[in-house]
């Protein structure tokens, strides 16, 4: 017993005094939700030092994540988060966003045309661009020297790659990469169709060694797979650790995404959020995200601002004429049989 | 009562009859309060109608168990059949958990028994060193499970390099994979317990036996398993429950090809599924199942009491 | 206990060194702590990566304490600590209390139910009670923070204290606190002078189990939580996600070395305390 107390009041008395050096408070704050390492910490100081506002950020790893813990009841203490395109959607769906007008925005001019009229969000009312990307899968070029520009690098391997493969553990972005390998539009309520989605990927299953998105840099890295759906700056980062891999742009397409700050309902620092959203379209402050994280920007005017291996990625480079579509928010009575087969393919 | 029953060496003891209710107060507070209405809540949620992409609308029905139990076809029209998907789903978990518990309880009991027969002043430095590991994160722990045993990880290149093995041994991605990531994450709940309930054990009694002209088995058997028993239980249910539900080493390890109990209500929750009511329904039934194991062990153990 | 000299005697039967023991306690270290080399070894990489070496470099430490994210890491490992001693020294007497009520108080009404209730943190899926807990604090009007926090690893934590508890209480008889009442000790007494010494390994058990699961828990932690409070886990989560960094490795390597100066110190002080005792 008096072990356990002496131990306790000693971690106590360590851990009170370290606390009490606590931070620093400044005028207004600012509460983000964000996704897990996206943002450069330098960039949060430097907004913090110059309008004079604390951040505090939480973190989520996943869109539905999000949109889980904000039904539960967080929704009212975030004045930001960064959705995903298709969840922009279901958010203004759900009333989970507020609007701001071209007022309140004076950097709006600075998105790129491209961005600006979104199918969801036209106009830019609640949101503005984050960071964009694709998703496809790169190809461990030791293992496999033929053509990569197929999906039937997954779906149907070559023998060299059969057993070799990890697939992302989403099945929005796993099912519509089939959907393109299928060449059957997204969200589709076709039996035919649907019975063939379900039996390709129940077939392709047996040439995939795992499931995971959360290692799927990794085992591109270590080599345990030579094939793996990832995201264009993973696959960038997963390069730049020295695997020696190249990213996909298949011809039967690829999946573009783009996350957006979205400005959230009941928002408790609604001016603060606004003065971030505004700081973040800066083409400075834009290109330091890309930077860090490997994306492009949606923003005009970051190109000075970028380096050198960040702007010439062959991954953020997509050839010419090659399509790239954003996954469809389904309805519900569509989204339901995208799950049965979900879940049958991992019973 | 279960893991409070004693039995054999240890008497059935009331001298402090009367403070049972007070005793219980913490425990109905905090968890009564605290997990108990909210899981209650979840319960009311399993019957309710889901809201499309997460949530509940406030209308009950039994769609949820509907399908977990019955397979209405790809699209939902066909007829009525017992749904094996989910079944399968829980059989899986409980044979994985199961095989984890053994494996911990083959390498944890000796280790129990080890520490508790050290001198007194060592004992807690063996404790700790068990716990030690475990102040690093779980996560860590079993990605760096995963970089040890994957076909160009350390253990394969050693066991090649020393011409035991020709080719790796294909761990990764297996059920052995899982299950020795199930075996290291719970340890140490197998170890403590154990080693609590043998700790000071009077070896004076099995020397008192041996004298007698028993053997060994007899004496572990007769002597020392009483006294063993309430450790080995309870360090079976720390160990078995929480991998029921676990999914980080199925995940990491096992390639995640194939859900789990964990995986599953996961997926319900913060997965494209969204389906709160489906994934009330099947922590319900997981609930249920677990409970019902409890509920008759702990009735085999008072039966005698009343 | 036997003697030395009564060891002698029956060495055939002794039960205290069964055969192959040793073995399995030395592989059952090896286990725990081959995967966790790994790590710390890996901190020491110069290269981002985790799984090719690029030769020894300090810069992770360096990143740890004085990179732009070290401020968030210190404050998320003393909330970690902080929680997970006052969540583990709670559990501990809550679950001591609820072991006397199921060992040594007979039969009383709700005692099954109960012993249910102490079970029930087990038994729920971590994210069934992550998402009902946050359903629940946010319509009782709780604000979360670092309360709702250690509301939430109090009651997982209580399981994990009582078991080893409760196991130990059973495998020890009531004789002692029997002869204690037979010469006239209090209840109270019989348990704070009888009971509680012998329940030390128990105890500790308990309060080690519920210390770390609270340490580890992610998943709830990360649901009740309020706005940029971090613990460790949440705090290293993110980097973890996008494969381990090795600054989660130098983090991970501290907190290992922090552990063993802990029990050290503690041990010294007990040891320290037990001495002082004697002299007296």
């Amino acid at each position: 017993m008096k072990h356990l107390l002496t131990a306790t009041a000693f971690v106590l008395a360590i851990a009170g005094t370290a606390s009490m050096a606590g931070t620093a408070h400044a005028e207004g704050k600012l509460s983000l939700y964000h996704w897990f390492e996206y943002i450069p910490q330098d960039l949060l100081d430097k907004f913090s030092k110059e309008y004079d506002v604390d951040v505090t950020m939480d973190t989520f790893d996943s869109n539905e994540a999000l949109l889980a813990s904000l039904k539960a009841g967080k929704l009212g203490s975030y004045d930001l988060a960064v959705p995903g395109d298709y969840m922009v959607d279901i958010l203004r769906q759900e009333g989970m966003l507020d609007t701001f007008t071209a007022a309140e925005m004076p950097n709006l001019g600075n998105i790129e045309d491209q961005w600006l009229n979104v199918p969801f969000d036209q106009g830019r009312k609640s949101t503005i661009p984050y960071q964009w990307g694709s998703t496809s899968f790169s190809v461990n070029r030791d293992v496999y020297q033929g053509p990569i520009d197929t999906t039937d690098i997954v779906f149907n391997p070559p023998e060299e790659l059969k057993g070799k493969i990890n697939v992302l553990d989403t099945s929005g972005e796993t099912l519509t990469l089939a959907s393109l390998h299928l060449g059957i539009p997204q969200c589709t309520s076709d039996r035919t169709q649907l019975k063939a989605l379900n039996d390709l990927v129940m077939n392709a299953k047996q040439y995939w060694a795992s499931f995971g998105s959360d290692i799927a840099k990794d085992v591109l890295v270590s080599g345990d797979a030579a094939v793996g759906m990832i995201w264009s700056g993973f696959s960038a980062k997963a390069r730049a650790e020295g695997a020696n891999v190249e990213y996909a742009f298949p011809k039967q397409g690829y999946i573009v995404w783009m996350d957006n700050v979205a400005l959230l309902k009941d928002a408790p620092n609604r001016d603060n959020a606004l003065k971030f959203m505004n700081f973040l379209l800066e083409p400075e402050n834009a290109a330091a995200v890309t930077n860090y994280a490997n994306y492009s920007a949606g923003v005009k005017g970051v190109m000075p601002f970028l380096t050198p291996e960040v702007a010439n990625s062959p991954e953020s480079n997509p050839p010419k004429g090659q399509k790239g579509v954003f996954v469809q928010a389904c309805p519900e009575e569509v989204q339901v049989m995208y799950d049965a087969i979900w879940t049958n393919l991992k019973k | 009562m279960a893991a409070g029953a004693p039995d054999g060496a240890s008497s059935k003891s009331d001298i402090y009859a009367g403070n049972g209710p007070r005793l219980m107060l913490p425990v109905w507070v905090f968890i009564g309060l605290f997990l108990l209405l909210p899981v209650a809540l979840m319960g009311v949620y399993s019957f309710l109608t889901k809201e499309f992409r997460g949530g509940v609308i406030w209308d009950f029905t039994l769609t949820a168990y509907d399908q977990f139990f019955l397979d209405r076809g790809l699209f939902g029209d066909d007829p009525a059949k017992i749904e094996w998907t989910y079944i399968g789903i829980f059989w899986r978990s409980i044979w994985q958990a199961g095989m984890a518990t053994i494996m911990c309880l083959l390498i944890g009991f000796p280790t129990a028994w080890f520490i508790a027969t050290r001198d007194a002043k060592t004992r807690s430095i063996w404790l700790f060193l068990i716990t030690i590991p475990y102040w690093v994160n779980l996560l860590i722990r079993t990605v760096s499970m995963k970089f040890l045993i994957r076909d160009t990880g350390p253990l394969n290149e050693f066991l090649m390099w020393s011409g035991v093995i020709n080719e790796p041994l294909g761990l990764i991605n297996t059920n052995f994979a899982v299950q020795l990531g199930l075996f290291y994450s719970y340890l140490p709940f197998m170890v403590l317990p154990i080693y609590a309930a043998v700790e000071r054990y009077d070896f004076s009694l099995s020397e008192a036996a041996a004298d007698l002209y028993a053997n060994v088995w007899t004496i572990l058997r007769l002597v020392i398993l009483p006294v063993v028993k309430p450790g080995i239980i309870a360090g079976c249910i720390l160990v078995f429950v929480p991998s029921l539900g676990a999914f980080l080493a199925p995940d990491l390890l096992g390639g995640a090809k194939t859900f789990m109990i964990g995986s599953l209500i996961e997926e319900q929750f913060k997965g494209n599924a969204g389906n709160w009511p489906f994934g009330a329904a099947a922590s319900m039934i997981l609930l249920s199942i677990v409970m019902a194991v409890l509920l008759i062990y702990a009735r085999s153990q008072t039966k005698g009491d009343k | 206990m036997a003697s030395k000299k009564y060891l002698l005697k029956a060495p055939k039967n002794d039960l205290r060194r069964l055969p192959g023991f040793t073995t399995v306690t030395l592989l059952c270290l090896f286990i725990l702590y081959a995967p966790l080399m790994v790590v710390a070894i890996y901190s020491f990489n110069a290269s981002t990566s985790i799984t090719n070496w690029g030769g020894w470099s300090l810069a992770w430490y360096g990143d740890v304490f004085f990179g732009p994210e070290a401020a968030k890491f210190q404050q998320a490992a003393i909330n970690s600590l902080i929680i997970a001693v006052c969540a583990a020294f709670a559990a501990t007497i809550i679950a001591t209390a609820a072991a006397v009520a199921m060992n040594r108080t007979g039969a009383f009404r709700g005692k099954t139910s109960g012993f249910m209730l102490i079970n029930l943190p087990l038994m729920v899926p971590e994210v069934v009670t992550a998402v009902a807990s946050l359903v629940f604090f946010s319509t009782i009007g709780f604000t979360t923070g670092l309360g709702t926090i250690l509301l939430a690893h109090i009651v997982f934590c209580i399981p994990f204290a009582y078991l080893p508890i409760s196991a130990r209480m059973q495998s020890v008889p009531d004789l002692y606190e029997q002869a204690a009442m037979d010469l006239y000790a209090t209840p109270l007494e019989a348990f704070k002078l009888v009971l509680l010494p012998i329940m030390m390994p128990g105890l500790m058990s308990g309060f080690l189990l519920a210390f770390i699961i609270s340490l580890d828990d992610f998943l709830i932690t990360n649901f009740v939580k309020g706005a940029g409070i971090e613990t460790l886990p949440t705090a290293v989560f993110g980097s973890v996600k996008q494969g381990i960094k090795p600054n989660i490795m130098a983090i991970s390597t501290l907190m290992l070395g922090v552990s063993v100066v802990f029990v050290s110190l503690s041990w010294l002080i007990g040891r320290a305390g037990q001495s002082q005792q004697e002299t007296k």
